[in-house]
């Protein structure tokens, strides 16, 4: 119940500074609460909505994939040869603090104007949290676990899969929440910069021709999705432990 | 003897059950620089038999039952055990640690049956393998709870049954009680003769409490400061169906005063150089 109520209070306290902030800014070129869910239902009726939507879950879900994967890979291979992994962390902690957007032209250079760039953008964005905290997780790890593992004659393979993976599973699931996210920032951020279709370059667009309604309703949905992505990852979390 | 927990009769039958021969261990020896941690040390365990190993910290004893579970190979000398030598970790060698080592993600039933169920044993008699063990460690009413329920000595407890399912001849046992307080202590010690005597099995215990050695043991290592060597190897002399309340015994008080004569002047030298 907890972990609906958190989300719940952050939409509600977002339509209230909403509708406080419409009330404020004279001009009122800022569309109200009502105006917003009005416009949203057109959206959910237009099929070109459906369209774009689907342009950018496509290349979400594709980023989320690789990501994860990735991330979780690299994690455990610079975990585990520990030397690598004290060299490889100041360096992908700089990386993570660079502002990626700079780096943007670069990714465009490589992979062209279609999807491939988003999708390298959002991997950009989800790979680093999730590299370090699966890394973390295992520099972390007591010692004693895999003694235990040893001298209760377990080989390799079971320890990794029976042991080590769900003794990291905590940090990881955690550094996952961040990863989705960030990924879907990131095929956002590409999809405003440089595309013809996608929600973020729906908003850009909209943006152009001073819609605020559709600017609004799309941020608000895609804020919920994040929400509920963050959400589910949240419930599986704490659905593991007693 | 109870079947449940009875160990296996040895595949091949040794005089010594288990034997360290001249084991030295160097940490770091190709730097140069090297730490010595122990030895050279000779040990001979008989089957059996309760021994315990005292010695001021630092002074090699967990390194020595790393030798003896297969956990690390001395840099020289020889690990034996039941007449074979030591290459990896030995069937017949159950350990618990120190530290806590019962998994956080398993309830109490699935971290006893933890090492059974990966053996190839048939889930019947892991189910009263595990039944067994946990009744026998009082951890009936907490089978389904998990670890983070449970206090530290509960927890230490989970940990000896996962061994005890395993069935060892030899277990080793390293500072198991170290975190507890005093009183649990003296309830472990308690369980532990009782494990002891029940399972028939040698028992190695590692421990830094005088009084914990005095009273549970047959025989007492004392070990000196690093490199730690055995300057003496004390016989209690206690029957074998002994438990805490020997701690009135008047012999209970000498052989502690005993241990802390040998180990006063090896204590004062770890004090000085740390
Ligand atoms: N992996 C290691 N590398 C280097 N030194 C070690 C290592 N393990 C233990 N030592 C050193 O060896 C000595 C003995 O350690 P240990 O066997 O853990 O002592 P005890 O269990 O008696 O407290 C200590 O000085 C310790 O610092
Ligand atoms: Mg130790």
């Amino acid at each position: 119940m907890r972990h609906i109520l958190g989300p719940l209070l952050v939409i509600l306290a977002g339509f209230l500074g909403w509708e406080v902030l419409h009330f404020v800014v004279a001009n009122s070129s800022l569309p109200s609460p009502f105006e917003t869910i009005v416009q949203m239902g057109v959206l959910l009726r237009d099929p070109d909505f459906w369209k774009q939507a689907s342009q950018t879950g496509y290349a979400f879900g594709i980023a989320v994939v690789l990501s994860t994967l990735g991330g979780i890979a690299l994690g455990i291979l610079l975990g585990m040869g520990r030397l690598a992994g004290q060299v490889a962390e100041p360096i992908l902690v700089n990386l993570y603090s660079l502002p990626k957007v700079t780096l943007y032209p670069v990714v465009l250079l490589i992979f062209g104007l279609g999807i491939s760039a988003r999708i390298a953008f959002g991997i950009m964005h989800g790979l680093i949290p999730l590299t370090l905290f699966t890394m973390n997780a295992i520099l972390q790890l007591k010692p004693v676990y895999r003694r235990s593992a040893a001298v209760m004659g377990l080989t390799s393979w079971q320890t990794a899969f029976t042991v080590i993976l769900p003794a990291i599973l905590p940090q990881v699931i955690t550094g996952a929440r961040l990863g989705v996210s960030l990924c879907l920032l990131g095929v956002l951020i590409g999809e405003m910069f440089a595309a013809r279709n996608g929600l973020g370059y729906m908003v850009t667009h909209a943006m152009e021709r001073g819609d605020m309604p559709t600017v609004l309703a799309v941020a608000v949905m895609i804020a919920a999705v994040a929400l509920a992505a963050n959400g589910l990852l949240l419930a599986l979390d704490r659905s593991r432990q007693p | 003897m109870s079947p449940a927990l009875a160990s296996v009769a040895a595949p091949v039958p040794a005089e010594h059950h288990a034997r360290l021969t001249g084991v030295t261990r160097v940490f770091g020896a190709r730097k140069g620089t090297g730490v010595h941690a122990l030895g050279p040390v000779d040990l001979d365990l008989n089957r059996g038999e309760f021994f315990s190993v005292v010695g001021p910290s630092g002074c090699g004893k967990s390194t020595l039952l790393d030798v003896l579970a297969g956990l690390s190979s001395p840099t020289a000398g020889t690990a034996e055990f039941e007449g074979k030598p030591i290459n990896g970790v030995p069937a017949g060698v159950g350990v618990v640690f120190q530290e806590d080592a019962s998994f956080p993600w398993l309830s109490v039933e699935d971290n006893v049956a933890f090492g059974l169920r990966r053996s190839g044993v048939d889930a019947a008699e892991v189910a009263r393998r595990v039944d067994y063990a946990i009744g026998f460690m009082g951890l009936k009413d907490f089978s389904k709870a998990y670890p983070a329920q449970l206090s530290g000595g509960m927890r230490q407890r989970v940990c000896i049954a996962r061994t005890l399912v395993m069935q060892p001849r030899l277990i080793l046992l390293d500072e198991p009680f170290g975190a507890l307080d005093q009183q649990t202590r003296l309830l472990m010690g308690d369980e532990l003769l009782r494990l002891w005597r029940e399972t028939g099995a040698t028992v190695l215990l590692i421990t830094h409490a005088l009084d914990e050695a005095a009273m549970l043991s047959d025989r007492v290592g004392v070990m000196s400061a690093r490199p730690g060597l055995f300057i003496d190897v004390l016989e209690t002399g206690w029957p074998r169906d002994r438990d805490s309340r020997i701690v009135s015994h008047p012999r209970f008080g000498e052989l502690t005063a005993h241990l802390w004569d040998k180990l006063r002047a090896e204590s004062l030298k770890h004090l000085r150089g740390s």
